[in-house]
Formats: structure tokens, sequence, C-alpha cells
């Protein structure tokens, strides 16, 4: 089980594709997206790692974050999540996760904070149904009708559904599909929409009822790693330069 | 400009579309692809452009109206589809409206458009 991401949500917008397709896209963006701690079998009885995504500002961390985040060596953090990982895909502390984690088409688990609703009639919280038009219906066309039976049972069971607030609440949409990745600006393009409203916070992990592709990046794509790739590059062409001449 | 519009921007740039100039009340051939099992061509559809919507973000799109057999037909086009081949317009109309749905009440003479013939293209 490999570590996700946290990211924020920019927005929506369409891609034309090369067959004449559209697809509806969410975009999704890292920022500064480092890994702050980890949790370990030794010390915390189970293994994670803790993420942190975005700039906050030192002087409004308080005390005990602000050391935190010394001790990991990295900037103060606006979003902090821990991802359960396995032993062998820890990631060392500092790390910076980049967006090349996901491959194109495969499907993700998104999770956020819905769009808060308040308070919700059970027309639109439960899709019911309402009550008439006409018919004698008087003031209550949008009430929920009745709760439940007669004198046995004699009360309201536990859990039916009724008015009450809506939204704001932890969701997880299951099986997105990743169409399109931008490491540079570190963007993720979901197919269709994700939980909560533009700004917010979200976490990608991989869909766990989907089997993982081939070619994942084990324990995670990290900007060192990539650095690394290109300085080998780079290397190789100074190589071969200097055999053709 | 805000990240999704730069986005936005570039993916029209990449899509390197040649959209003529028109508005509502010019008369357009669009010529869209159009898929037969593994043949595909290009089939036009022309007729009044009654309304654009979207400005010149990638969601814009395009209303095409025409008679066809007597009977009034409309079509949505996207403006910047990948399935549009071509626009070209064949008549430059002088309206004084943006959304020309008054047209859908009317039949025949009275659903002309007169001709703008002091048209200056944009630079």
């Amino acid at each position: 089980m490999r570590s996700g991401v946290i990211a924020k949500k920019i927005g929506m917008t369409r891609l034309f594709m090369e067959d004449g397709k559209q697809i509806p896209v969410t975009v999704l963006q890292m920022e500064n997206l480092q890994v702050v701690s980890q949790r370990t079998n030794e010390t915390d009885g189970y293994t994670a790692v803790q993420l942190g995504a975005g700039v906050a500002k030192a002087k409004r961390q308080s005390a005990a974050m602000r050391g935190h985040f010394a001790k990991a060596k990295v900037e103060p953090k606006r979003k902090i999540a821990e991802f359960r990982v396995s032993a062998d895909n820890l990631i060392e502390v500092g790390e910076e996760i980049t967006a090349n984690h996901f491959l194109d088409g495969q499907k993700v688990d998104v999770s956020g904070t819905s769009i808060g609703k308040g308070f919700a009639g059970a027309m639109k919280r439960w899709n019911f149904g309402g009550l008439r038009a006409t018919h004698g219906v008087s003031i209550s066309h949008r009430s929920h009708g009745s709760t439940g039976q007669c004198q046995e049972p004699g009360r309201v069971f536990k859990g039916k559904k009724m008015a009450g607030h809506m939204g704001a609440a932890r969701v997880t949409t299951q099986n997105l599909e990743v169409v399109r990745t931008d490491v540079d600006r570190g963007l993720i393009m979901i197919k269709g929409a994700v939980p909560g409203h533009k700004g917010g916070w979200v976490t990608v992990k991989d869909a766990v009822k989907k089997k993982a592709p081939e070619g994942l990046p084990f324990p995670a794509a990290l900007r060192s790693q990539q650095a690394a790739a290109q300085v080998e590059d780079a290397a190789v062409e100074t190589a071969a330069e200097g055999g053709a001449e | 400009m805000n990240l999704l519009a730069q986005l936005e921007a570039e993916q029209i740039a990449s899509l390197g579309k040649d959209i003529p100039d028109f508005k509502a009340g010019d008369t357009v051939r669009v010529g869209y692809k159009v898929t037969e099992g593994s043949r595909s061509r290009v089939q036009n559809y022309e007729g009044v452009c009654i309304a654009r919507q979207g400005g010149e973000t990638i969601a814009a799109s395009f209303t095409v109206r025409k008679i066809s057999f007597g009977e009034g037909v409309e079509r949505v086009f996207p403006l910047y589809s990948t399935n549009i081949d071509n626009i070209e317009v064949v008549r430059r109309g002088r309206v004084r409206r943006a959304k020309l749905y008054y047209l859908r009440d009317r039949r025949g003479k009275s659903a002309r458009i007169a001709e703008q013939t002091n048209y200056k293209p944009k630079k």
C-alpha cells in the first residue's frame, strides 16, 4: 500500500480529445507536498507517512507545530494529513511528491469535505417525493409525510430519514479516472466531479476497489528522484556529445 | 489570469483552431466530422447563427438554426470542438440583438435577416 497525496481543488474545466470527445475534468493542484513525519512500528505500532501541503505563515503556527516542522526541516504547511502505508513504502522525511505519482488512466479515490447545504428538508436531503400539489394538501407540500406506524411501536425508529443538517461532511468518491498530470505545475486532472468547493483540500489515493496499474512509482514519485534522473540524462547527453566530437 | 483560465487559454492555443469572426445573425456553414463505421467524412450544416454563448472560453458554444424540409432545426456546436472541421461565414446579417430566439416564432418572410453591407473585419 503506497501513500496518497494532498491536493487543492482548483475548479472544473473540459478537455477536447483528438477523437472529438469532450471530457469534464476537475483540476487539482499539489503545492509543496512534502513528507513531514513518519509513523513506524517501533514508535507508534503502525506505519504511515504524514504529508503536508500548501504554504502557511511561520508566525501563525503554534510553538508545537513550529517545532514539528523545524524537526522535519520543512516550511510550515497549511494542510496536514496522514496516509497509511506498508513498511516498505515509507518515504524519507522532507521528500517532495510530484504529480506523476499517478498514471494517466489510473483509477483513484478522492476524499474531501462536501459543500455545506445547511439545514435541509427531506426532499433535498433524502430525495423524498414530498406531498401532492393539490387534493387537500395545505402548506406542507415539501414535508416528509408520515414518520412511522401507530401505537405499536409508538415511537420513531432510530435512523429515520428526516430533515436536518446536510453537507460539510467527509465524502469519498471512488474510482475516478486520472486523465492527465502536469509535473511542473503539480496538476492532476480527474474526470468528473470531486467533493468540496474550490480552494478546498482533498486527498487522492489509489482506488481500493480496482487493481493497481503496472508501472506505478514505488514508494512514490519524488522530486529528488527526478532531479537525479535529469542529472543522469544530462550526463549521458554530454557523454554522447563528447563521443560524437 | 487565474490558473484555470490559463489552462483553458493554453488548450485553446494548442487546439490551433481558426475560428472566423462571426456573431448572431450571420449565416454560417459548419463542417462537422461524422464517423460512419470506420469511414469518416465531413458533413456540412448551414443555417443562421442565432446565439453565441460562453465568449472566448473553452466552454463556448453557438447555436445554428435552419429550416429543414419545412421544419425548424437547431444545433448547438461547441466552438472549440475537435469534431468541427471548419466554420465558414456565408453571409453577414444585420441584427439588433445578441440572441435571435424570436426567429423560432417566425416563418417565411418575417424570418428574414437583412444583410450587413458595411462589415469591417476585426484587426
